[in-house]
């Protein structure tokens, strides 16, 4: 394990949220936003201060979609798949960002970390459909030559 | 802070006459889509056009305001994201559609300065150029009743709600109403549960108050998980504060002291909104301890969720805010006995709470004139998919299915026909021509074997193959299974593996049989409704549409062609 690990961050999300069983997840969300994935180092040093199990903190994790045992890209590009974006073709947008970045649906971060590529069964913007979200910020009515482009563009700024 | 009855009435008076004094209003939508085309850009240089102009304006009501200054809102969502982003213009009533940065200067210029339409920025459609949003076909068929504030006020403001009224049932309920009184109210205007069981609302919380604990909770399902379903994120964002009055009327009405709000993760501006909101109504004191001088303490807490479907199921999202796996448990005790952390709990939807201050304030004879004697009220609905006018409506219960395609929804894209509608997401199932005149509510709907489900209707058109739609949903169940039954987790795999053989082209005789069994078995032994409703798509497609079914595993062939290992 990394000895050097600084719990300090993990420390001042806990106080914010309350040391509390029930707050687990909040906390585990809080720790995901700063480091874009929950490092394993966090695990054993929650259970010790929120008093339960180790292995209760894992099931939580591994149970919710949202969190990440891997660290993800500095970019996290969502391609919905709900419904409405499905009939109105999403599945080539992210066939092109897949092909694009060299991902798959098995591998789902570039080397670099760069970016990470997921889907998301649906994320309210269905007017729009197909949307995409990079970070939470929402791209309407995709193609996937305007993906190629948002990719280029983005790639500016790693 | 707020400490009485007066206090509220006249911070009411205040801004509703600050309101009043705003002849000139911009409300530049900011709901999730109008956002992402851009509408916070075109805010912030409206707003400092108005300022380099030298016009008054004012970005929130004031106190003492100044004589007819511009009001500049960011409102919520008027449902018609597609030609957003949207502004609407006070008092003429004028919407203007798919605003660019370009046309600021001549908005404020034309439109603002010297009272001129701007006909380019306006609604067309056949020829025909919609100045009002009222007159928009789009709208002229709805009746925005619960979404009535979305796209009209501030959606950030509290004292915009206070301004046209806000918390007024709830003042009536704390000081005029015991909580039988209230609670017989919400069971006489026969309320059901929007979520999509339909629940009545009104015998909910009378089974609550029943219970002997000191402790019990109310507790909001936003974890509005269905794909093509936004209704309830347009209400979160749009108008949050009605709904923290529902919730806050309920735990007067149960006797709880604390609510929860769990609300997807999907969702950040909801969150923020609702965050918001909370913290203005906990800074005027409407909610904390001894609220308006009387004995009522409320508190509200908001959960965010993690990404896992299952938790819109009552028992797993109680788990879910208790820090647990979202998985759901064998009922009962029920969540009205055992719900959040083993208290008796109040599990309402979003919609649901939003439409409890209108009763109160109205009473249950007005609402029960709306919509059928069964399905009293309204029910929104998100239309999406290959329909002309994607967006968020509002109808009376028992609209039928064709008003609601054609005459608000301006029938098919590019002249298409149509083929069938998917309702209620992944639990539901399709409806086709021969349901035009089926009345939309909870009773019409289960006879014809969908479901209204939260509201999301995906409408498709000829070119869509259902057997790939009942692939799609069961592959969303499936990876949304929570694993904790086994007719659940084991059947839908089953079931999703011979759908994907049979869009492959290699299907089987006696597959389809098969997946009713499946189906059957499932339905009929799965622990929660997730399992329970999995299958739906797949019989109902099937029933409808089992000629399809059939070319693709007897002649190989997908007769719209979406197939293409075919």
């Amino acid at each position: 394990m990394n000895q050097t690990f600084d719990f300090t961050v993990v420390d001042s999300i806990i106080d914010g949220l309350g040391c509390k069983q029930s707050a687990i997840i909040a906390i585990l969300q809080g720790i995901q936003e700063q480091y874009r994935y929950l490092p394993r180092e966090v695990f054993p040093y929650l259970a010790k201060r929120l008093g339960i199990s180790e292995a209760r903190i894992y099931s939580t994790a591994t149970f919710y979609e949202n969190f990440s045992l891997e660290p993800k890209g500095k970019f996290v590009i969502k391609v919905c798949d709900g419904t409405a974006c499905h009939v109105r073709k999403s599945i080539p947008i992210l066939e092109r960002l897949r092909k694009d970045l060299g991902l798959s649906d098995k591998k789902v971060t570039t080397e670099d970390l760069g970016f990470t590529v997921e889907t998301v069964s649906c994320l309210g913007a269905c007017g729009l459909a197909p949307v995409i979200t990079v970070n939470d910020k929402v791209y309407p009515a995709m193609t996937p030559d305007k993906a190629t482009e948002l990719l280029n563009a983005l790639k500016e700024e790693l | 802070m707020l400490k009485t009855r007066d206090d509220l009435i006249n911070v009411r008076s205040i801004y509703g006459k600050s309101l009043e004094l705003q002849t000139k209003k911009i409300l530049v939508c900011a709901g999730t889509g109008c956002v992402s085309s851009g509408a916070l850009e075109i805010f912030d240089l409206l707003t400092s056009l108005l300022i380099d102009k030298k016009v008054p304006c004012s970005v929130e009501l004031q106190k003492e305001p100044h004589d007819a200054s511009v009001g500049m809102k960011k409102s919520g969502c008027h449902g018609f994201c597609e030609m957003g982003p949207l502004v609407r213009i006070e008092p003429q009533g004028w919407l203007y559609t798919k605003v660019q940065i370009d046309d600021c200067e001549e908005i404020i210029e034309k439109t603002i300065l010297a009272g001129e339409h701007i006909e380019r920025l306006a609604y067309q459609k056949e020829g025909n150029v919609y100045k009002k949003q009222d007159d928009i076909p789009f709208y002229k068929g709805q009746t925005r009743m619960v979404l009535d504030h979305c796209g009209q006020i501030d959606a950030t403001s509290i004292k915009e709600y206070f301004a046209i009224g806000g918390y007024t049932a709830f003042e009536k309920a704390l000081y005029e109403m015991t909580p039988d009184h209230i609670i017989n109210e919400i069971s006489e205007s026969n309320l059901r549960g929007r979520g999509g069981g339909g629940f009545p609302a009104g015998r909910k919380w009378s089974q609550v108050k029943r219970q002997k604990e000191l402790q019990k909770y109310v507790v909001c399902n936003g974890d509005e998980g269905d794909p093509g379903a936004f209704m309830d994120r347009s209400i979160m964002e749009g108008d949050p504060h009605r709904m923290l009055e529902g919730m806050m009327i309920a735990g007067l009405a149960c006797g709880a002291s604390e609510g929860y709000i769990y609300v997807r993760a999907e969702y950040p501006m909801a969150v923020s909104r609702l965050k918001a909101a909370i913290e203005q109504a906990t800074e005027y004191g409407l909610l904390g301890e001894n609220i308006l001088g009387t004995s009522f303490n409320f508190k509200l807490h908001i959960n965010r969720g993690a990404g896992a479907f299952v938790c819109g199921e009552g028992s797993a999202l109680t788990a879910s805010i208790e820090g647990k796996r979202g998985m759901p448990r064998v009922k009962p005790p029920r969540t009205v006995e055992q719900g959040l952390f083993d208290k008796p709990t109040v599990l309402n939807n979003v919609e649901t709470y939003a439409n409890v201050p209108l009763i109160i304030t109205n009473g249950a004879d007005w609402y029960k004139h709306i919509g059928p004697e069964n399905s009293p009220g309204t029910k929104a609905f998100a239309l999406t998919g290959n329909i002309e006018n994607t967006g968020l409506i509002e109808v009376p219960m028992g609209t039928t299915l064709k008003e609601v395609i054609f005459d608000v929804g301006g029938g098919m894209r590019e002249g298409k026909k149509f083929k069938a509608v998917q309702i209620g997401g992944p639990s539901g199932g399709c409806l086709t021509n021969e349901h035009m005149d089926l009345p939309l509510d909870f009773d019409s709907l289960k006879k014809a074997g969908a479901m209204i489900g939260s509201g999301g209707l995906v409408v498709m058109d000829e070119n869509t193959c259902m057997v790939e739609v009942a692939r799609f949903f069961m592959n969303f169940t499936q990876n949304e299974s929570c694993g904790k039954c086994v007719p659940c987790r084991e059947g839908t795999k089953r079931m999703l593996a011979i759908l994907e053989r049979i869009v492959e082209g290699k299907g089987e005789e006696g597959d389809i049989e098969l997946l009713l069994e499946l189906a059957d078995t499932i339905s009929s032994t799965a622990l929660c409704g997730l399992g329970k409703s999995a299958a739906f798509p797949v019989v109902s497609t099937i029933k409808y549409f089992r000629d399809e079914y059939e070319a693709h595993i007897f002649e190989k062939r997908c007769p719209t062609g979406n197939c293409q290992k075919l």
